[in-house]
């Protein structure tokens, strides 16, 4: 914050408006809307050439409204499609989307590192060792405990490495716990590609490829429990922090003179990321860039006070991912593509364009 | 700029606690506070009192412990050991305009044992080259100062917006308010975070380095805000590395010594302090102390020894 450097900076640059009440409300409601449209339009997008009204016909049936409203009892066919196939695959994709992104959201601030979201620390590397273990096994029924547990030892690991080198040396700075989760990272990845050329047979590669490119095509109602009851829980919760990470604005030392508890909040909120990735990556395999774009993209929109980030990004990323999907399963159909594909293709230039600007900035 | 100074506040009676300040002014008296980092002993028994209403200035060489001071004083760190009681005038009796309900700090209570949220009501601290990659307008760096004020999961409310625009008015930042912090010079951005920690409505302004990186008109009217702020009855304490500054600024001076973890050489009046028997052998200089022509205040040269 030299004078020669702010002096370079183009003193005109408009601030993105902090929203009113009002206008965050709107912004809300806005996004809000949009996410239902597109839930209700992705299920009708595929071959059966469903209409909204169809989809709304099954549901309002499904979910016991059918006689109420005087509906007629939808078509066999489309009931399958909408609700044992697309439905859960589309909610899925949408509670998976909003729980990268709020988790995103999260790290940036924490670590205040504008490049962090889920996989910055190591947690996605985790928990798709611990999901390799089972997948190889067998073990089908404890995948998400164990994608969590992969997630919550590769956060702990992160930690305690870059904690231990900085002894003594300013502590758990951001930089410091961005290398230790680049190493976990790292070792934890080679460890999956040992144990995939280890043991793996058959159709195992391919199951477990799917599931680290990411994938919600599988997604059942089991799915949306798991993914949805995390974000409605977890995602909320973190969603609320606004006012706490707002006063990391200007580092821990800045939060801790404002009365935060900093060590206990940093905690708190990064076992919550972990618990949160770790249900999400146990349903939809390791979808990258969400937890990256969507925050940068809302806070240029809305700026970047947290109160209104948070739950921008939730809504829009649960959008976003609804769309990606789509595209996913529909772009070289009958084939389908992992969705993480789709998000990368989306997400690598979008990272790339993040650095060339930070490039220009610094 | 011409450099005015407060009688009132300049005629202070040196360190002894109890000094009298402004109605609700506290002054803070830092007692053996003791903090070591990785088996190094930063500070060791440190006592270092500001009195209510004035400007102490913190004063020594590199590494003598001065922000690490501060740090421990604004609960940033814990020290291992000592206490920081906050030292009231005898008037200050608790009446509504002296100490509110939301400050409800009483005097000779230890601000080291207070919770951290209260002690942000009675602390504001501004840390060195506090910056940030978020693109955030000054209005909401400001906001930030009422934190402590409620509740961890509320936003700002109405009364907030009102207190924060008020300390942009007091600093003279009001016309900034909704300007991108990285877009500001360093002396704007030095009046906002005072903003910032005026919001917080402190009785004590503690300021690392408030003058680093700034040129020198801005060093002058930072300084003259600090000076303004003391008058309003808020108790700062300063660490300085520029001498002069603090002698044409400060009412009073802690000088700690290096080489002695955080050893306060001398304390008092600056003009008691700042003189050549005191610095020299502190800084490892010859001072020679002039009269300003205008304000009175000491000036200091030096040179090699």
């Amino acid at each position: 914050m030299s004078e020669t450097r702010a002096a370079t900076r183009p003193r005109t640059a408009p601030a993105p408006a902090t929203l009113s009440r009002g206008r965050l409300a709107a912004w809300l409601g806005g996004t809000t809307a949009v996410l239902l449209t597109s839930v209700v339009v992705a299920v009708t997008i595929g071959p059966a050439g469903l209409t909204p009204s169809d989809v709304g016909q099954v549901v309002a049936t499904r979910l016991g409204l059918g006689d109420w409203l005087g509906l007629a009892t939808p078509d066999r066919l489309d009931d399958g499609i909408v609700w044992q196939l697309r439905l859960p695959r589309v909610l899925t994709a949408a509670a998976v989307g909003a729980g990268l992104a709020v988790c995103g959201v999260v790290m940036q601030s924490l670590t205040r590192n504008p490049l962090a979201d889920p996989y910055l620390l190591g947690l996605s590397s985790g928990a798709s060792l611990g999901a390799a273990c089972v997948l190889v096994l067998g073990w089908l029924a404890v995948l998400p405990v164990a994608a969590f547990v992969g997630a919550a030892a590769a956060l702990a690991a992160t930690l305690a490495l870059a904690s231990a080198a900085g002894r003594g040396a300013g502590g758990l700075t951001p930089a410091r716990t961005v290398l230790a989760g680049l190493a976990v990272s790292q070792l934890a990845a080679a460890a999956t590609s040992f144990v995939i050329f280890w043991s793996a047979t058959g159709d195992q590669y391919r199951e477990i490829l799917a599931w680290l490119l990411g994938s919600v095509a599988g997604a059942d109602w089991v799915s949306v429990a798991v993914a949805g009851g995390a974000v409605l829980l977890l995602g909320t919760l973190l969603a609320s922090t606004g006012s706490v990470l707002d006063a990391f604005t200007f580092g821990d030392t800045s939060a801790a003179a404002l009365g935060v508890p900093v060590a206990r909040v940093r905690w708190l909120l990064l076992l919550g990321v972990a618990l949160l990735t770790g249900a999400l990556v146990s349903q939809s395999g390791a979808i990258g860039f969400v937890g990256l774009i969507l925050p940068h993209t809302v806070r240029f929109l809305v700026g970047s006070r947290h109160r209104a980030l948070l739950p921008l990004s939730m809504l829009c990323g649960a959008t976003f991912l609804v769309w990606a999907d789509t595209l996913a399963r529909t772009v070289f159909a009958p084939r389908e593509l992992p969705v993480g594909i789709v998000t990368a293709a989306i997400g690598a230039p979008v990272f790339a364009l993040l650095l060339w600007k930070g490039r220009a900035r610094a | 700029m011409t450099q005015t100074f407060d009688a009132r506040t300049a005629g202070l009676a040196p360190t002894s606690s109890g000094g009298h300040g402004p109605a609700g002014a506290a002054g803070l008296a830092a007692e053996r506070v003791r903090w070591s980092v990785g088996g190094r002993l930063i500070l060791d028994d440190v006592d270092v009192t500001a009195p209510p209403g004035a400007v102490t200035g913190l004063l020594g060489p590199n590494g003598t412990g001065k922000s690490t001071l501060l740090r421990l004083v604004a609960g940033v760190e814990r020290p291992d050991g000592g206490r920081v009681a906050l030292i009231g005038s005898p008037d200050d009796d608790g009446s509504p305009g002296g100490a509110t309900a939301s400050r409800a700090a009483a005097d000779g209570e230890d601000v080291l044992a207070m919770p951290r949220r209260r002690r942000a009501r009675t602390l504001a601290f501004v840390e060195q080259d506090a910056a940030t990659e978020l693109p955030v307008t000054v209005l909401d760096a400001v906001l930030l100062g009422r934190t402590p004020h409620r509740s961890l999961l509320a936003g700002p409310t109405e009364d907030d917006h009102e207190l924060a625009r008020a300390a942009l008015d007091r600093t003279g930042a009001a016309d900034l308010a909704a300007r991108e912090i990285g877009t500001l010079s360093g002396g704007e951005r030095q009046r906002v975070h005072m903003a910032r920690a005026l919001a917080q409505q402190p009785r004590v302004l503690l300021l690392d380095e408030p003058t680093n990186h700034l040129d020198v008109a801005a060093q002058l009217a930072t300084m003259r805000l600090v000076r303004d702020l003391a008058g309003d009855g808020v108790t700062v304490l300063a660490a300085l590395h520029d001498l002069s500054l603090a002698a044409a600024t400060c009412d009073h001076a802690v000088v700690l010594a290096p080489g002695h973890a955080g050893h306060v050489v001398a304390a008092g009046p600056v003009a008691e302090v700042l003189v050549p028997e005191v610095i020299d052998p502190v800084y490892g200089v010859r001072t020679t102390v002039l009269r300003h022509p205008r304000t009175g205040r000491p000036v200091l040269t030096f040179d090699e020894v």
